[in-house]
């Protein structure tokens, strides 16, 4: 090991881990909390309403008398699944069509980019609005509505580097010895995709959860009963000056995912 | 002239795609939407089944989907938005009211945001590593993982409720712009500085900029002379990109502050599934996506002519 350069250790993965690491915390809250502590997020007691926190619930009570902390572990289970479902959605079909439109080029390419400009266009939020009114089922309509806006990020993605792989002479090497498109992705393009893939899954799912939260903040998203991050808030804001605490611990879990998922995402390269 | 045909193909399908989901939506509505439409054009005692047989005869609503469609998009390219459900009034014209609102709103934000952003950005990017830099940096990346309905939240605490120093709800005077163009210039400030730092800190390490400080230019000449217009053509192409940040923005933080422009009334649509009204607001947003962004393309072709070519 007498040839290594002293390449200064690239900052970014210091911050990745601490991404990971809060990210990783807020699920371990959200998984494992109410086994440590069993309780109901729905369970309803109005005479310990705003009341402080006790060992059956560690945040103290909302305002119908329900354990925050339940509710807090139940809705940082709810939006991380929709998001992660629309990533995952949206990540395979951008994928597809943008290997699709780089392979094929001409109109399938024209079209299939036009369509992403049209939707880079429009608010994403809009969109999910007007998903969440046409498919039935709130959580449905969240990952229809965030798979649809999600989607051009991870296509143009795919098409801008699967283009320039294929234009380069290691693929024109491959496919002059005979090898298929299969291998061609496999071996050639994938590679290349694949590390901005996980920036660009850490920041849709960034985005779907603030969408979720942002639309169940103005009585938009998901409806009542359910615990969700934007709505504890907007419920327990009248409350603010009783309880502190029980508007701080939605807020905080919401802060602490969001900005771990942007850690984890790294710096956008441009 | 190329960039413009693409923004103009860009702004069709915009309409074809919002003609197409509301559409869907429209079909999506529980009842018989012939009975609704009718019942917000004559008001709700005049409805009978003539009359919404008469609306579901012109819309084409009960034959099968594809001639309603066209009919749909015929109308919507035409401009013709047709009147709001819940209020019976032109849908143009309740945009028209609403419009200006918003407008106020984001050019307050966007203004804000370009005080606050770009000169830390450009200060931060002409010393890379500097204590200013990584300030920013840790700053800039917090602010940018708060969304905007959360620091609405966060500032309407601060401010209103624990300091009493603002109004948390209303519209009209200038001091009720602070709160919601404050919740969402943070955010774009954010951005917009660390594109700045970048692009400055690109631009200082250039053999052309070094070279310009040795010809004998003071660090102020050459910033001024050298570094600025350089730093805008990245910043304003972004601020274009931005703008459906903002869009959403906007939309959010009206209804959280209850202000009464376009996102507002776009919530109260979807809400209230008043399509004519989501399908109007919907396109106006997205063609004024459009529209800024071509201006901008323009814009930036004047201040790097290497761009036009």
């Amino acid at each position: 090991m007498t040839d290594t350069v002293m390449i200064p250790r690239p900052a970014g993965h210091a911050v990745r881990w601490t991404g990971a690491a809060l990210v990783a915390a807020v699920l371990v809250l959200a998984l494992i909390g109410p086994l440590a502590v069993p309780g109901d997020p729905f369970a309803q007691s109005l005479l310990k309403a705003l009341s402080g926190p006790e060992a059956g619930a560690p945040l103290g009570y909302d305002h119908l008398g329900r354990s925050i902390f339940h509710r807090l572990a139940h809705a940082l289970r709810l939006s991380p699944t929709i998001a992660l479902a629309a990533v995952l959605t949206a990540g395979l079909a951008g994928l597809v069509l943008g290997t699709f439109a780089a392979a094929r080029g001409g109109w399938t390419d024209r079209v299939l980019i036009t369509l992403a400009d049209a939707l880079l266009a429009l608010p994403g939020l809009l969109l999910v609005l007007i998903m969440l009114a046409i498919v039935p089922g709130t959580a449905l309509g969240f990952w229809a509505g965030l798979s649809l806006v999600l989607w051009v990020e991870f296509f143009r993605l795919t098409r801008a580097t699967t283009r320039e792989t294929l234009a380069s002479p290691a693929v024109q090497a491959t496919r002059l010895l005979g090898f298929g498109p299969t291998y061609v992705f496999r071996t050639h393009i994938w590679p290349e995709i694949a590390p901005m893939m996980l920036t660009a899954a850490a920041f849709g799912t960034a985005t779907a959860i603030m969408a979720i939260a942002a639309l169940g903040f103005v009585h938009v998203g998901m409806r009542a009963p359910t615990p969700e991050l934007g709505l504890m808030m907007v419920e327990l804001l009248p409350y603010w000056r009783e309880a502190p605490l029980a508007l701080l611990s939605p807020v905080i879990a919401t802060f602490a995912l969001l900005l771990g998922l942007t850690l984890l995402a790294g710096s956008r390269e441009t | 002239m190329n960039t413009l045909i693409t923004r103009g193909i860009q702004a069709l399908m915009v309409a074809v795609l919002i003609g197409a989901a509301t559409f869907a939506m429209m079909r999506a509505l529980p009842g018989d939407a012939a009975y609704r439409i009718a019942a917000g054009r004559y008001g709700y005692d005049n409805v009978d089944t003539a009359a919404a047989d008469a609306v579901r005869e012109e819309l084409g609503l009960g034959g099968p989907a594809l001639p309603a469609f066209l009919t749909w998009l015929g109308d919507l390219l035409r401009l013709d938005f047709g009147t709001s459900l819940v209020t019976g009034q032109p849908v143009i014209e309740e945009i028209g009211h609403q419009l200006g609102a918003s407008m106020a709103l984001a050019g307050v934000a966007v203004l804000l945001s370009l005080i606050l952003g770009p000169p830390l950005g450009i200060l931060a990017g002409l010393r890379p590593g500097g204590v200013l830099d990584r300030v920013l940096l840790v700053v800039s990346t917090g602010l940018k993982a708060v969304p905007q309905f959360l620091m609405a939240l966060i500032l309407i605490l601060i401010l209103s409720v624990q300091f009493r120093l603002l109004p948390a709800a209303g519209h009209g005077e200038a001091r009720h712009f602070i709160l919601p163009s404050l919740a969402l210039a943070l955010g774009l400030a954010a951005v917009n500085a660390r594109i700045a730092r970048d692009a400055m800190a690109r631009i200082g390490a250039m053999p052309f900029y070094s070279f310009a400080q040795w010809k004998g230019l003071s660090p102020r000449q050459t910033l001024l002379r050298h570094g600025l217009r350089n730093v805008s053509v990245p910043l304003l192409t972004y601020l274009g990109l931005q703008f459906v940040t903002l869009v959403e923005g906007v939309v959010v933080v009206e209804a959280v502050f209850g202000w009464p422009g376009i996102g507002h009334a776009l919530v109260h649509a979807i809400f209230s599934r008043d399509v004519p009204m989501v399908q109007g607001t919907a396109l106006c947003l997205g063609l004024s996506f459009v529209l800024v962004n071509a201006i901008i393309d323009l814009v930036t072709q004047r201040i790097d002519p290497r761009r036009a070519a």
